[in-house]
């Protein structure tokens, strides 16, 4: 399915591999500023991470979310492995669904996207509980919230490269 | 169903790896082992520090546009606040100034009667002064990396105070910052004494910047406003940092210990500058048993 949304009648351009790494790079980036201990900010990572899985499951996968894993793990300084587990089992779910969530507009999309992130957060919280941390409080929940709500603007921005201009050529077949 | 041709099943129409559901397995158990690996062993230290070369420079890079908002929050700050600190800063020189006159005379006849009681000198405390640069983002521990690492002669498990009392541990060194575990982690133990009585107890992070007092006999004499100090016997931290102001005593607790909450006494949780202190080294029984058994006999001597 290569249309911005099921109902439109645009067709993209193949996504470039090196577009979805950068777009990575760039979400590790966004996590790793030094905001401090402020909650309800979303992952981007696992934002970003999830819309690839569901947009392109032949192109970024589980891999992808092992590494970004790993490096989140070293740059949030947390138990190593946490993150890449989390984002592993996130890649997972999201290329098994992403046939049935690409039927769905984007508010609904959303609704799928939701489930999704809270279990990554609860697949990091069972690690963690379970090697004695600190119980961090149900605003550690928000961030996947904010970043549910960011579902639609994101992957309107993650999709503008692949729009092609929209010139009427009368002799295209397609 | 396609017989397969001479013992070879015919190629796929297209190569995509493994079947998903194997490199599920594949990754989960391999995240698994880091996990019980990192949290169990400690050997991954050698691989954090090897992939913190690309963490590193996207860390700088992040932290960039919130450094230059900061400074430009103080740049605009304004000229009274600064003045009044000044005037402060200065008062606050002259008292230092002569408490530092009157400890130098101090540490000259401490010397002399070390001598005299043919005791070992104390070590040096050599100290850096470092500054706080962000909290860690782990929201299940609380961290704060500061801004003098390994280039500059951080130790890993050197002593972290502010100019009021104990902040934490360094726990893990890279090329250039350094990652203080606070005193309000659960994870971080530190060994302490009341300061009026004297009794040694054991000093936890609590969760929400609280710190607890643990193993304590309900009728241990503890009242509400007490300090605690540092007793060093971990031979980490030196002896009487002020770490703590007990906040409340609860003997009604059903676990037979009595649940002691207290609040730190240095700013834990508002970052500013640091002191980070060398690490003493701890003093092994074997090293010097006879020293141990004089110094215990000594303590023993002046406990009522």
């Amino acid at each position: 399915m290569n249309q911005p949304s099921f109902s439109s009648r645009r067709i993209l351009r193949p996504v470039r591999p090196w577009f979805i790494w950068l777009s990575l790079m760039f979400a590790l980036l966004l996590n790793l500023m030094p905001l401090g201990r402020t909650p309800m900010l979303p992952d981007w990572v696992a934002l970003v991470l999830c819309f690839w899985c569901v947009r392109e499951p032949l192109r970024a996968g589980m891999g992808a979310g092992f590494v970004f894993g790993l490096l989140m793990d070293i740059g949030y300084g947390s138990l190593m492995g946490q993150h890449a587990l989390a984002y592993v089992l996130l890649a997972y779910t999201a290329g098994t669904f992403s046939r049935r969530i690409l039927w769905f507009g984007p508010l609904q999309q959303s609704l799928h996207v939701l489930p999704m992130l809270v279990g990554t957060q609860l697949v990091m919280l069972c690690v963690r509980l379970s090697t004695d941390a600190e119980f961090p409080g149900l605003g550690f929940f928000a961030g996947s919230v904010i970043a549910t709500l960011l579902w639609y603007p994101i992957s309107f921005v993650l999709l503008l490269p692949q729009y092609r201009p929209e010139d009427k050529d009368e002799n295209r077949p397609i | 169903m396609v017989s397969p041709v001479a013992g070879h099943s015919p190629p796929p129409f297209f190569r995509r790896g493994p079947a998903p559901l194997v490199r599920l397995v594949v990754l989960v158990s391999a995240a698994l082992t880091l996990i019980v690996v990192d949290h169990r062993l400690n050997y991954l230290e050698l691989l954090r520090q090897g992939l913190s070369v690309v963490t590193t420079p996207l860390q700088v890079a992040a932290g960039m546009p919130v450094k230059g908002v900061r400074s430009a929050g103080e740049y605009f700050a304004d000229l009274a606040r600064l003045q009044t600190e000044n005037e402060d800063l200065r008062r606050e020189q002259v008292a230092l100034g002569t408490i530092r006159l009157r400890q130098e005379q101090l540490d000259m006849e401490n010397t002399r009667l070390r001598a005299l009681l043919d005791m070992r000198e104390r070590v040096q405390v050599n100290a850096q002064v470092a500054e706080v640069i962000y909290a860690v983002r782990d929201p299940f521990s609380r961290r704060v990396v500061v801004d003098k690492g390994l280039t500059q002669g951080i130790e890993p498990g050197s002593p972290v105070v502010d100019d009021i009392g104990v902040i934490g541990q360094v726990t893990r060194v890279y090329p250039l910052n350094a990652e203080v575990t606070l005193i309000s982690d659960k994870d971080q133990a530190l060994p302490v004494q009341i300061a009026r009585t004297g009794v040694r107890a054991v000093m936890f992070g609590a969760g929400s910047g609280t710190l607890e007092l643990r193993y304590l006999a309900t009728d241990v004499d503890l009242r509400e406003g007490d300090r605690i100090v540092t007793s060093g016997l971990d031979g980490v931290f030196a002896p009487g940092l002020p770490v703590a102001r007990v906040k409340s005593v609860d003997r009604d607790g059903s676990g037979g210990f009595v649940r002691i909450l207290c609040v730190p006494l240095a700013g834990v949780e508002s970052h500013s500058t640091v002191l980070i202190m060398a690490p003493g080294k701890p003093v092994l029984p074997a090293d010097d048993a006879a020293a141990t058994a004089g110094s215990a006999r000594a303590e023993k001597a002046v406990k009522p």
